[in-house]
């Protein structure tokens, strides 16, 4: 890799055991996260994109578990962290923000007294210098009036006002690393653009690096650097964000893209992915893709490929990149002019 | 907060108001004569008419009423017919043993329940949580007079640690108290379990173990907070009824109580006596219930202050 990087996971393997039976969640997840920059996650409902993140925070409950791989922060193997010098990097160096701004906050303290919370366990602050910081904190999330909200409950403010709150407290101790889990989803869409554009805002001037969790490819192409594209549990496809939206090179990545309205298309001529993500218990023991790809063949049915560089900073998990395709040699997984206006 | 608590508080006069009329009505909805009810079947015309004259009963209603509030607001609960004497003096005594029953009993119940409850929902489906569950559920189903008798048996009787009646010294309410605050402890102990497991789970957890909060500290600080809210009304629920209803447990322990005496009274037609004690039930659980509306309040800010 050609630049620092600020978090490597490798191999990351999280399952929950119910009923005998182990579902494995996040199944060998790869992928960087580069100094000052953001990846973002995409993929279905359901390919593991919250637990990966939460894995990272090692904030897995029973019946999950994290059960392989390895989690580098700056060098070190958070997966062999104890309990104790993990919370010292939670809300520290490492913050994450939630999808649901309405329960993710604590309705019976006020903002104030959350956000000093992490203020005090990291940094000390008494209550005094922490409802000064308190106030700058959300003076910067661009809260108005910042000085009548911390003795304010949550659920005197807004959706969007919330999140915000969410991300003051976050960013409370300068952390090197945030993982936003679906900031945005739960929010409507000026809200939506108005937090994407803080949140870039305070990476350029933290220097900060984001993880960014999202099912939106438009999110993905106003936000990101980076992408990893998840599929049940594996990442399928990892690209910088020009590479994956001018060059996909995975069938799923490809047949997400084309299901994203564009501008100069009819909505009809949409094309989602055909058939269903495969349930837990009958995962296909080839590509867990082949069912729905179009160009599956019987090595696709038979084996699973592994994730290969095919690239600078690219890397595929499919067999088509590989030495070993049984199939059409010549085969375009992806052909940008057929996403052309027809008329 | 101030607000809220005097506008609850002013609330409280018409509720009072309906208690009072209530109470009163309690003498002239008995059906037949209360004078002919307190004297007896048997009791000569002219006896019924002077407990008539000195009840006022030949008064219209509203008169009467009137009487019998300015009376109660000044502290005269009017005359036992039993023994003549003011009902206040009569009932007081006893008030206060009842009410010290049932305070202790609630402390212990909210003490154990709570402890209890944390414990088994923080281990939940643990040797520690299903023994708690079991041995609430044996503490539920128990009849209290029942488990009174048995403590009575058990540390009176066989091993003569406490005295097995009366209300004298601290050594005397240990049983009636455990035997009376075990239902409730057992209620509010799975109260609060359900209810922490409930909080446990809510993303707000999530958010402050993401802040690198402790263990401990989200238990007690993030989660019981929230848990505590449907806890309180139970807690204050069982403190009316064991004010009510200590009838048994005080006849098993043979303490002289307002249960008893309530008892008494009624089996003895002393209306004026079971109009007292019935009014101070009704004020003391109005009473709790605002007690309890604004400690709501206070562990919930979302109430609406204008309820
Ligand atoms: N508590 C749990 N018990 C059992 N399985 C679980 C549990 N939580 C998650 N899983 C499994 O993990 C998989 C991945 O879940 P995850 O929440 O990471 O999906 P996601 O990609 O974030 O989806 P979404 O876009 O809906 O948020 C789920 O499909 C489910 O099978
Ligand atoms: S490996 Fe085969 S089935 Fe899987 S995505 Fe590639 S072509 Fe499709
Ligand atoms: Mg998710």
């Amino acid at each position: 890799m050609s630049q620092e990087t600020i978090l490597e996971v490798n191999d990351l393997r999280t399952s929950f055991f119910v009923e005998g039976n182990e579902v494995k969640a996040v199944d060998g997840v790869t992928f960087d996260v580069p100094k000052g920059k953001t990846l973002g996650i995409v993929g279905e409902s359901g390919s593991g994109k919250s637990i990966s993140a939460l894995s990272i925070l090692q904030l897995i409950d029973s019946p999950g578990e994290i059960v392989g791989g390895e989690i580098n922060f700056k060098g070190d193997n958070l997966l062999k962290y104890n309990d104790n010098q993990m919370r010292k990097i939670r809300g520290n160096q490492i913050s994450m923000i939630f999808q649901e701004p309405m329960t993710s906050l604590n309705p019976v303290y006020t903002v104030g007294q959350q956000l000093r919370e992490a203020l005090k366990i990291h940094r000390g602050l008494g209550k005094e210098a922490g409802t000064e910081k308190a106030v700058e904190l959300l003076e910067l999330v661009g809260i108005p009036s910042p000085r009548s909200r911390v003795t304010q409950y949550p659920f005197e403010l807004s959706g969007g006002m919330r999140q915000r709150v969410m991300i003051a407290m976050a960013l409370a101790c300068d952390p090197e690393l945030l993982v936003a889990d679906e900031p945005t989803t739960a929010l409507d869409v000026t809200i939506q653009a108005q937090i994407l554009e803080l949140l870039k805002e305070l990476q350029d001037e933290f220097n900060m690096s984001i993880i960014m969790i999202t099912h939106d490819l438009g999110v993905v192409a106003e936000t990101c650097d980076y992408v990893a594209v998840m599929y049940c549990g594996k990442v399928v496809e990892y690209a910088d964000v020009h590479t994956l939206f001018k060059n996909p090179r995975h069938p799923y990545t490809v047949g997400l893209l084309n299901s994203l309205p564009r501008s100069d298309m009819d909505q009809e001529e949409l094309e989602p992915i055909r058939g269903t993500v495969p349930a837990p218990h009958e995962m296909p023991v080839g590509c867990r893709f082949a069912p729905r790809c179009p160009f599956a063949t019987d090595l696709c049915h038979e084996k699973l490929p592994e994730l290969e560089d095919v690239g600078d900073e690219e890397q595929v998990r499919c067999w088509i990149y590989t030495d070993e395709w049984d199939g059409d040699p010549e085969v375009k997984v992806y052909e940008p002019e057929a996403r052309t206006a027809k008329d | 907060m101030t607000v809220y608590i005097i506008r609850r508080v002013l609330q409280l006069i018409p509720v009072l108001l309906g208690v009072s009329i209530l109470v009163f009505s309690l003498m002239h909805l008995t059906p037949g004569n209360p004078a002919q009810l307190m004297a007896g079947e048997s009791a000569p015309p002219d006896t019924i008419e002077q407990i008539e004259e000195s009840l006022g009963l030949n008064d219209p209603l509203p008169v009467q009423y009137w009487d019998y509030i300015s009376g109660v607001v000044q502290g005269d609960l009017g005359t036992s017919m039993r023994y003549n004497t003011p009902v206040a003096d009569e009932v007081w005594p006893k008030f206060v043993v009842t009410l010290e029953l049932s305070i202790y009993s609630t402390i212990l119940s909210i003490f154990m329940g709570l402890l209890a409850g944390i414990i088994s929902a923080v281990r939940q489906y643990s040797i520690s949580d299903i023994t708690i569950m079991i041995v609430a559920l044996f503490g539920l189903s128990m009849p209290n007079f029942w488990l009174g008798l048995m403590l009575i048996q058990w540390f009176a009787v066989n091993l003569g640690w406490f005295p097995p009646t009366g209300w004298e010294g601290p050594g005397s309410i240990v049983l009636p108290v455990i035997s009376l605050g075990t239902a409730g402890a057992a209620i509010i102990a799975r109260m609060t379990r359900s209810s922490m497991l409930d909080v446990i789970s809510q993303d707000y957890i999530r958010t402050a173990r993401a802040k690198g909060v402790k263990r401990r500290v989200i238990i007690y600080k993030h989660a019981l907070k929230n848990a505590l809210i449907p806890v309180v009304t139970v807690a204050g629920l069982q403190f009316g009824a064991l004010l009510a209803g200590a009838v048994l447990t005080e006849s098993v322990f043979a303490i002289n109580g307002m249960g008893r005496l309530l008892v008494d009274s009624i089996i003895q037609r002393d209306f004026p006596v079971v109009q007292a004690c019935i009014l101070i039930i009704a004020v003391v659980f109005v009473l709790v219930n605002l007690v309890v509306d604004i400690s709501y309040k206070f562990l919930n800010k979302r109430i609406d202050l204008n309820d």
